[in-house]
């Protein structure tokens, strides 16, 4: 039953669908967020992770299905849930005339009980250029300003939608160290994201998600694993490479060894592996051959 | 649970939030008055121009009393479109297309009391701009004072809420920031020159005063004129006073139902 576990639970959703016009953006997803729990929604672009988000942001009205945050609809955006999340856009715009100081402390009035200012921008990595103007920041230092003011309000859930698309190495890094040290907070993350690496990084549990449907979801170690299927691969007795997939290695293995003890000889580069979510995630949001 | 039991707790939490949400816009007020003066540009079209105008056009007309009393009623009507048709339209798209109307909407700062503050910056430029204007005319070019300051006040007001909202529909139009100045500008210049800006619209021909006549801008001058000017009361100027009000109903209809928080492009 929905609103029972809301105690620990901070996101749930519960076949939600979305359409615009004929197009079907989302379709029919399910999933539940724990508190304190970094949770990403990974897929290629154009699958329905930012309508998916900005339903759950109060952005855009589902189709059809049942969502809940923070134990509130989403929907009729409540002001008492607009205090209580913090929202990373995939891109925003800013008050260009600002320093970074009066922007993070005019935001800070937005909220009931906010956290305070110079902490916040130091957690964000801006002291150095908290008296500069906003339009005088780098693409980085700009992120970087979108954090702080998605967690000046202190929010109990953070949404980062895309948080480093475009971001060089070393940025990204950077964003990865603040996301980590959110989740030290005890905040909890909703992340969307292209990269399997960021993904893998940051998050607990992962959705993978394509074409509005959610087809995989556990955390990243087990998402190989739960997918049950292992990869043999040897050299047979010509010395041709051979690869076989299934889900009980035993028997194969057995005959395996079996045979090349008879013969007298060894399995050559005898390897079993379960995939890893690289192979899950290009298996699943693979294209598939028309005909 | 009874009535009585729940009113005062009704009452008083829409007390507090009726409080909040003058504090917010208040906020919200003086941080784009910070922003206005630290963003030359802007300060330079809706502040300086109007200005620069009635000192050039009071220079060309010095001692023509006759036509100082078309030109500092015009500009004064100019000013009044400039600063709110003008401004809002091109920074209600800039915020827009510029994601800050998201970022914001996102935040638990209530969406009327955001645009309150907006709107009041705007307007305070207004009424700067008319001080300004109406001084300089008594002062510098020796007219009379305002015969009659309710009739000014009055058409001012009615003048502001028309051009604000005209400003904010115009802006749901325009599909980039790019763009919008040749929309604004579209509109506003043609507007000015055969509203009766810089010389007596009655004088102009017949095709133009007709479409000055169904437009907002001629009925705002004209009504400031005889606040300004001839001393005309409001009775006499009804029906300018009602095509604005007609005008400002429009502008509120299409300022509301238009309004979009999300890039066009998106």
């Amino acid at each position: 039953m929905m609103g029972e576990m809301t105690a620990d639970v901070a996101i749930e959703v519960e076949d939600l669908s979305k359409a615009y016009g004929a197009h079907q953006a989302v379709r029919g997803i399910s999933f539940t967020v724990r508190r304190g729990e970094v949770f990403g929604l990974l897929g290629p672009n154009g699958a329905g992770k930012t309508t998916t988000v900005e339903i759950l942001e109060g952005y855009r009205q589902r189709s059809a299905g049942r969502v809940a945050v923070l134990g509130m609809d989403p929907g009729p955006r409540p002001s008492a849930l607009r205090e209580r999340i913090g929202i990373v856009l995939q891109s925003s715009g800013l008050y260009r005339h600002l320093t970074v100081q009066e922007a993070v402390s005019h935001w800070a009035g937005f909220y009931d009980a906010p956290r305070d200012v110079a902490g916040t921008i130091a957690l964000s990595g801006l002291e150095a250029v908290a008296g500069q103007r906003t339009r005088t920041l780098s693409g980085g230092q700009q992120r970087r300003l979108d954090f702080a003011l998605a967690l000046i309000g202190d929010p109990e859930l953070v949404f980062l939608d895309e948080p480093t698309t475009g971001f060089d190495p070393a940025a990204r890094r950077q964003a990865w160290e603040t996301v980590r040290s959110l989740q030290e907070l005890g905040k909890t993350v909703l992340l969307t994201t292209h990269y399997l690496d960021e993904a893998q990084a940051l998050a607990d549990r992962v959705a993978i998600v394509k074409d509005g449907a959610i087809l995989a979801e556990g955390a990243p170690g087990e998402l190989g694993a739960a997918s049950r299927r292992y990869r043999v691969a040897w050299r047979d007795a010509d010395g041709a490479p051979r690869e076989r997939e299934t889900e009980d290695p035993t028997p194969l293995l057995h005959e395996l060894t079996g045979a090349a003890l008879a013969r007298g000889e060894r399995v050559h580069e005898l390897s079993v592996t379960q995939p890893s979510l690289e192979d899950v995630y290009l298996e699943l949001t693979a294209e598939v051959a028309p005909g | 649970m009874s009535d009585h039991a729940l009113d005062p707790v009704r009452s008083a939490r829409a007390q507090r939030s009726s409080v909040a949400w003058r504090r917010a816009a208040w906020r919200q007020y003086r941080l784009e008055r910070k922003m206005f003066w630290r963003n030359p540009s802007a300060a330079f079209f809706n502040f300086l121009l109007p200005l620069i105008f009635l000192a050039l056009f009071g220079a060309i007309f010095s001692e023509r009393e006759a036509d100082l009393q078309v030109i500092v009623p015009g500009i004064a009507g100019m000013a009044v479109m400039s600063t709110t048709f003008s401004a809002l339209a091109m920074n209600i798209t800039y915020l827009r297309e510029s994601g800050v109307l998201k970022r914001i909407y996102g935040t638990p700062l209530p969406t009327s009391a955001y645009l309150a503050g907006i709107a009041g910056n705007a307007v305070t430029n207004t009424a700067l701009q008319l001080a300004f204007i109406t001084a300089a005319g008594s002062v510098v070019f020796g007219l009379q004072w305002p015969q009659d300051w309710a009739a000014l006040a009055v058409f001012a007001v009615v003048g502001v809420v028309c051009f604000a909202s005209l400003g904010v529909a115009l802006s749901h139009a325009i599909p980039n920031f790019d763009s919008a100045p040749a929309y604004v500008n579209a509109a506003f210049l043609p507007v000015i020159f055969i509203s009766g800006v810089f010389y007596d619209a009655d004088n102009a021909p017949g095709f133009l005063r007709v479409v000055a006549e169904v437009l907002p801008l001629k009925h705002l001058i004209d009504g400031l004129s005889g606040a300004m000017v001839t001393g005309d009361g409001l009775a006499d100027q009804a029906g300018a006073l009602l095509m604005l009000a007609l005008w400002a109903a429009a502008g509120l209809v299409l300022a509301v139902r238009g309004f979009s928080w999300e890039r066009r492009r998106d």
